[in-house]
């Protein structure tokens, strides 16, 4: 602070006096301000060039080509399109995607958001909560990847395990077609839901407390403050996270390529490890981008949709 | 600190009934964070500490009967751990300076040198936000194999990191964002004082940045050190693999109490990270989201 007063002392004390520069000065100037300007701007700029937008284009173009990396690429319309469609995986993988996603979003929501009304109602040890829900997302997510695949093991597994501590009957976990997804949607749910309830938690805490207490006043009660204070208050939380969390669901690959492999019989094959698969597997590079344009349109409708709810609340907030 | 109106009125809470459920509710979720959050992570790291009979025993025991770390020595030497933690250091460490030097120095040129076409550009880095990354990895793995101009290759190469990594969005848009609410007359003053562009940002604008350099720095480490679909791709030479990759090559053919052991190992610099930091992460994500 004493510094900066004293330099805006400084720059009063001696007042810059600039002469009038002719219009050919100027224009220099400018141009010098302008290549100045470009200098801070380059790297960043040419990594976004690079590395963000040219794939983008690259995606659509070998989208329609046959391309082997080495040999030019040819046309081929829209061969890659049908080829993918065709693929008995491609049903299964957007379905098991779309599925996985919806459960990600019924477990993955709504159980962070109790947990932050009840955290949020917590007086003691808050700190200890907040660190202990976030723990999860700090771990890799490739090794909680690997410690579920390891409870879910039919033999010594925890989690048959914990079913017999309590007498209920075992299950396959990510070993059985039915509950494969399901236990998939478990540890992705465990592992990043520390950040969703530290974010909601946020949210309650900026809700007026005067609003509980007019509620209350009003003769409303704990179900009913619930719904008509703190859902209304924290709606647009609510649907920024959820958003948010559809488009990353959507791109999920980690846990199915360490727990499963996309088995048992394509029950967990993701679209993003069908577009893996048709790369690095197929070596069919047309087929990888086919389905990442396919990918694409579709995240890219979900991204306007959070853009355009971000805006308009903004503006109105 | 002072106690804010929630869902429930003090006035309930100091009744004897309130309390005692106060209290319930307060121990289920101690325990029920205890089991859902700790013991997963307790069960991996004495499971390493037990023997490779006692870990496939059921049903299991709560506490290893013996503590062994030959689990811990044998993954540290048999897995060659020392060079894929070295190679995620200099992966996350690169992409991390790199970051901070070419990020900050586009988000200052954007935020206050007012380039040319500056307004179309920032609009085309803030639309790959709404490209998802992971969707555009095959052609993002086809440019790095084959740089256009260029004809070299980056794979193998932590370079293949370090540079997709400065495309980052978010972390310029943070920086900018930042970057655009400190004081003009404070830039002003320096460059009247006679310092150029580049000593403004050294020595004025940065120095006021430290808590968002801190957040982007945070974000650049995690999000290198976590990630696994992009260095799966590009690193095919098992010497150069992070540890992320290596983990999942070496986990079929490898002693289930060894596994463990190295997971551990995995895990404990960034959870170390966020132990040492946690006060500013959390803060860091609780005032970051409410924003927008």
């Amino acid at each position: 602070m004493t510094k900066t007063a004293e330099r805006q002392r400084t720059a009063t004390a001696v007042p810059p006096v600039p002469a009038p520069a002719p219009a050919g000065d100027r224009f220099r100037r400018r141009l010098i301000d302008q290549v100045r300007a470009y200098g801070f701007l380059l790297g960043g700029l040419l990594c976004f060039v690079l590395f963000s937008w040219y794939p983008a284009i690259r995606a659509v173009v070998i989208a329609f080509q046959k391309y082997t990396p080495g040999s030019p690429p040819q046309w081929v319309g829209t061969a890659n399109f049908t080829r993918v469609w065709h693929d008995p995986d491609f049903t299964a993988a957007w379905r098991n995607t779309l599925y996985f996603t919806l459960l990600a979003l019924l477990i993955g929501f709504a159980v962070p958001f109790v947990l932050a009304l009840v955290l949020n109602e917590l007086r003691h040890a808050k700190a200890f909560f907040r660190v202990v829900v976030y723990l999860p997302v700090m771990i890799p997510p490739v090794v909680s990847a690997l410690l579920w695949k390891w409870f879910y093991d039919p033999g010594a597994g925890l989690a048959n395990e914990a079913l017999r501590f309590v007498h209920l009957p075992t299950s396959n976990w990510s070993n059985g077609t039915d509950t494969a997804l399901v236990s998939l949607v478990i540890v992705a749910t465990w592992a990043n839901m520390g950040g969703t309830v530290l974010v909601y938690l946020a949210a309650l805490q900026s809700i007026p407390g005067e609003l509980y207490e007019a509620a209350e006043l009003d003769g409303a009660n704990l179900l009913q403050r619930i719904r008509h204070v703190t859902v209304p208050q924290t709606r647009f939380v609510i649907m920024m996270l959820m958003l948010l969390q559809i488009i990353a669901t959507m791109q999920v690959f980690t846990e199915p390529f360490v727990i499963t492999g996309g088995g048992p019989e394509s029950a967990t094959v993701t679209v993003l490890y069908l577009i893996y698969k048709y790369a690095f597997l197929y070596n069919d590079f047309g087929g990888a981008c086919a389905l990442s344009v396919m990918l694409l349109l579709l995240l890219g409708a979900f991204s306007a949709g959070y853009l355009r709810l971000t805006r308009s609340e903004g503006d109105t907030a | 600190m002072t106690a804010t109106r929630t869902l429930i009125s003090p006035a309930t809470l100091a009744r004897p009934r309130g309390r005692a459920i106060y209290w319930t509710v307060f121990t289920a979720v101690v325990v029920l964070f205890a089991l859902a959050f700790l013991f997963p992570v307790y069960w991996m790291v004495t499971g390493a500490m037990k023997s490779p009979d006692e870990v496939a025993r059921t049903p299991p025991t709560l506490v290893p009967q013996h503590w062994h770390t030959g689990a811990y020595t044998d993954a540290w030497d048999l897995m060659q751990l020392p060079q894929h933690l070295w190679n995620t250091v200099v992966q996350a460490a690169g992409a991390w300076a790199l970051q901070l030097v070419f990020c900050t120095a586009a988000a200052y040129a954007l935020s206050k040198l007012r380039p040319a076409f500056g307004k179309v550009i920032l609009g085309g880095i803030l639309a790959t936000l709404m490209v998802p990354a992971q969707a555009l990895v095959v052609p993002k793995y086809l440019t790095v194999a084959d740089l256009p101009l260029l004809h070299t290759s980056l794979l193998n190469d932590p370079l293949a990191i370090w540079l997709p990594a400065v495309a980052n969005a978010f972390n310029l848009y943070l920086l900018k964002r930042f970057f655009d609410q400190l004081p003009r007359d404070v830039l002003e003053a320096a460059e009247i004082d006679g310092a150029g562009k580049l000593r403004t940002l050294w020595s004025v604008v940065l120095p006021m940045s430290r808590p968002v350099l801190g957040v982007v720095s945070i974000f650049a480490l995690v999000a290198v050190w976590q990630d696994f679909l992009w260095p799966l791709m590009v690193f095919s030479d098992t010497d150069k693999q992070p540890i992320s990759v290596a983990l999942v090559q070496l986990s079929q053919n490898i002693q289930l109490t060894v596994l463990l052991a190295a997971m551990v190992i995995a895990g404990i610099p960034m959870v170390a990270l966020f132990l040492v930091f946690q006060r500013h992460i959390i803060a860091g994500i609780s005032a970051g989201s409410t924003k927008g």
